[in-house]
């Protein structure tokens, strides 16, 4: 599976001191991390959309629910996580979407 | 009917059983490189010693039409034998029969070994290669499965359980590889998951191959469930008796020892380990430089590649190292790294294996991911599993020793019976560069040259407090020793800790952190 020959050495710094190793795969994938941002609805789950219930420039509350993701046979009534319009909808009604997809976006008010 | 003719009807019957799912379905089995149950449980084994059970169990199921099937067997081979020597119980799955469906009988017959083999105190081996529960007898498959869960757990740290995934392993099937000691798995042959591509294609759109989602390489390079890799049966057979050498047959026993051997001088001690603590080498060519004919048989090698474990031999006895691997991540430890030597530790308590710790680690590893997944959970394991062992312990400190690395990685406060440190050792709470940082922030700041202020406070504390000497001042060290020392030293600690008692605390169990 591995030569000894192909070995790439690559910096990796702990507490200010600079190691020469080879990097994991897993570590050089890694996500970088994005604090979440609560205008933007994603799904959670993989799924299918079978109902939206609001439209562009609807004033929503935070707690409306506002589309119907359909996933492991279970309808899930998802939220506004925020108060304030609609902004932008990135899905139509029976789309199949991954984990992490846009939905909605908000435009956020108090 | 007179015996010859009775030990001819005898001979006949096994004969037509001893083609399982027949002719076809074993020229199938033979295309995909794999061999046929009782086969592989030949090779296996020491020739000749294989002595079968329930060869002539049938299925009782009358559902669905299943009254007019006849399957050989059930679908698994059972039986004992020996391995060099050494009594196995083994179950083999038969795919040429029903595609080695697990039903009642089927199970009664991998339980009743199960319990033989818990009974005897002797080493069981499963070669799993089953399609998965056998639909048509509904409640009663699912019955088996949870029967064959709830005895590799009872037989857990008892007597050692060997898993070889030879084929599919699907569905519940998974959890009783997963609940064994060690798990086999043999390129393009092996597949293990919960759930199979066409459930994900179907449920979430994923699209994604058997290989890809649950392969051998798979489970050797990313989940950890395999233990050993094979490219072929032949090659994982030659493996599996590797290392029933190198294990007791039941946790009151020790390991056979072997004649003794010195190591083969492939590379000198001395000059394997770089000055610099940032520098890379590879930590099995020091575990190479102690034991007998510098053999280590590793575990686990394609994860968690940051901490190396294995077994050796140490002037013939059995012992399990644990080692940072510089050469990988520089030899942190993370989440994975953790889960792996925790485990590690855990088996060779059980089964009475003294474990040798060397040591070279910069502390765990920082990251949002990292600590999002839970690396001070599965950290704790490392710590738990090291206090808890009361095999002989051995740790070998050879350069740095930082923070919490330090403590975790098998050391005097967590009752390590022998501490050694090589004299470029670093025992202190950081490295120097982030010591020195912190500890003279006030200085560096206000210096008109900070960084030549820094670069002296650095090698301030690098003199000071980056060696050995201090942690063996305070007796945290027993010895400082040369590298060349080293194999003389654990052979001796061996020695002195052939007779160590201690113990525990009463208790039903502990609650480690899983």
């Amino acid at each position: 599976m591995e030569k000894k020959k192909d070995i790439k050495l690559e910096i990796l710094n702990i507490n200010h001191s600079k190691y020469t190793t080879r990097l994991s795969p897993k570590y050089k994938n890694r996500e970088p991390y994005k604090s979440p941002d609560r205008s933007k609805l994603l799904s959670f789950i993989p799924g299918t959309v079978v109902e939206i219930m609001v439209k562009e420039g609807d004033k929503v509350k935070k707690g409306d629910e506002v589309l119907v993701l359909e996933a492991m046979k279970m309808k899930n009534r998802i939220k506004s996580p925020v108060s304030g319009l609609v902004k932008y909808i990135d899905i139509n009604v029976n789309d199949k979407v991954p984990k992490g997809k846009l939905l909605i976006e908000f435009n956020p008010q108090q | 009917m007179p015996l010859d003719q009775k030990i001819k009807e005898l001979q006949e019957r096994r004969q037509k059983i001893l083609l399982g799912g027949g002719e076809k379905a074993i020229q199938k089995q033979k295309a995909l490189g794999k061999g046929t149950a009782r086969e592989r449980i030949m090779i296996l084994l020491d020739e000749g010693s294989f002595s079968e059970y329930d060869m002539f169990v049938e299925h009782e199921a009358r559902d669905f039409d299943m009254d007019k099937k006849s399957l050989p067997s059930d679908g698994v081979i059972i039986g004992t034998g020996t391995i060099e020597g050494a009594p196995i119980a083994i179950f083999a799955q038969d795919f040429t029969v029903a595609g080695g469906s697990l039903g009642l009988m089927h199970s009664r017959k991998i339980t009743k070994i199960m319990d033989h083999a818990l009974k005897m105190r002797i080493p069981l081996i499963g070669i799993n290669d089953s399609g998965g529960a056998r639909i048509q007898e509904g409640v009663n498959s699912l019955a088996g499965y949870g029967e064959i869960f709830f005895r590799n757990t009872l037989s857990s740290g008892v007597i050692p359980q060997i898993s070889v995934i030879l084929g599919p392993c699907a569905g519940g099937a998974v959890y009783s590889p997963a609940l064994t000691d060690f798990v086999f798995v043999v390129q393009n042959i092996s597949k293990m998951f919960i759930t199979g591509p066409e459930v994900i294609k179907t449920v979430l759109g994923e699209e994604i191959s058997m290989e890809d989602l649950g392969g051998a390489k798979v489970h050797s390079e990313i989940t950890g469930n395999a233990h050993f890799y094979a490219e072929t049966e032949d090659e994982c057979f030659a493996k599996i008796k590797e290392l029933v050498s190198y294990i007791p047959w039941n946790n009151q026993r020790k390991a056979k020892p072997m004649e003794p051997a010195e190591p083969i001088r492939e590379c000198d001690i001395d000059k394997i380990v770089p000055d610099d603590p940032t520098l890379p080498y590879d930590v099995k060519d020091v575990i190479r430089s102690v034991t007998d004919k510098s053999e280590f048989f590793e575990i686990q090698r394609h994860w968690a590649k940051n901490i190396v474990i294995g077994f050796g031999r140490i002037n013939g006895a059995t012992v399990g190292f644990v080692a940072n691997q510089p050469l990988e991540m520089a030899g942190v430890l993370d989440v994975d790294s953790s889960d792996k030597a925790a485990r590690f530790i855990r088996y060779c308590d059980a089964f009475n294996i003294p474990i040798i710790t060397f040591v070279d680690l910069p502390g765990y590893l920082p990251g949002v991911d990292q600590e999002h997944a839970g690396v001070i959970r599965h950290g704790a394991k490392v710590l738990y599993a090291y206090s808890e062992a009361t095999v002989p312990k051995i740790t070998v400190i050879i350069r740095k020793a930082y923070g919490g690395g330090y403590i975790a990685m098998g050391s005097r406060h967590l009752r390590a019976d022998f501490v050694f440190a090589w004299p470029g050792a670093e025992i202190a709470v950081m490295g120097p560069e982030g010591a020195a940082n912190i500890i003279f922030k006030k200085e560096i700041m206000a210096s008109d040259d900070p960084d030549a202020t820094r670069k002296a406070k650095v090698e301030e504390y690098k003199t000071k407090f980056a060696n050995p000497y201090v942690a063996a001042a305070k007796g945290y060290v027993d010895a400082v020793i040369e590298p060349g020392e080293t194999r003389r030293l654990l052979i001796h600690a061996i020695e002195v800790s052939d007779n160590k008692s201690v113990s525990l605390p009463f208790k039903k169990h502990g609650i480690p952190p899983f």
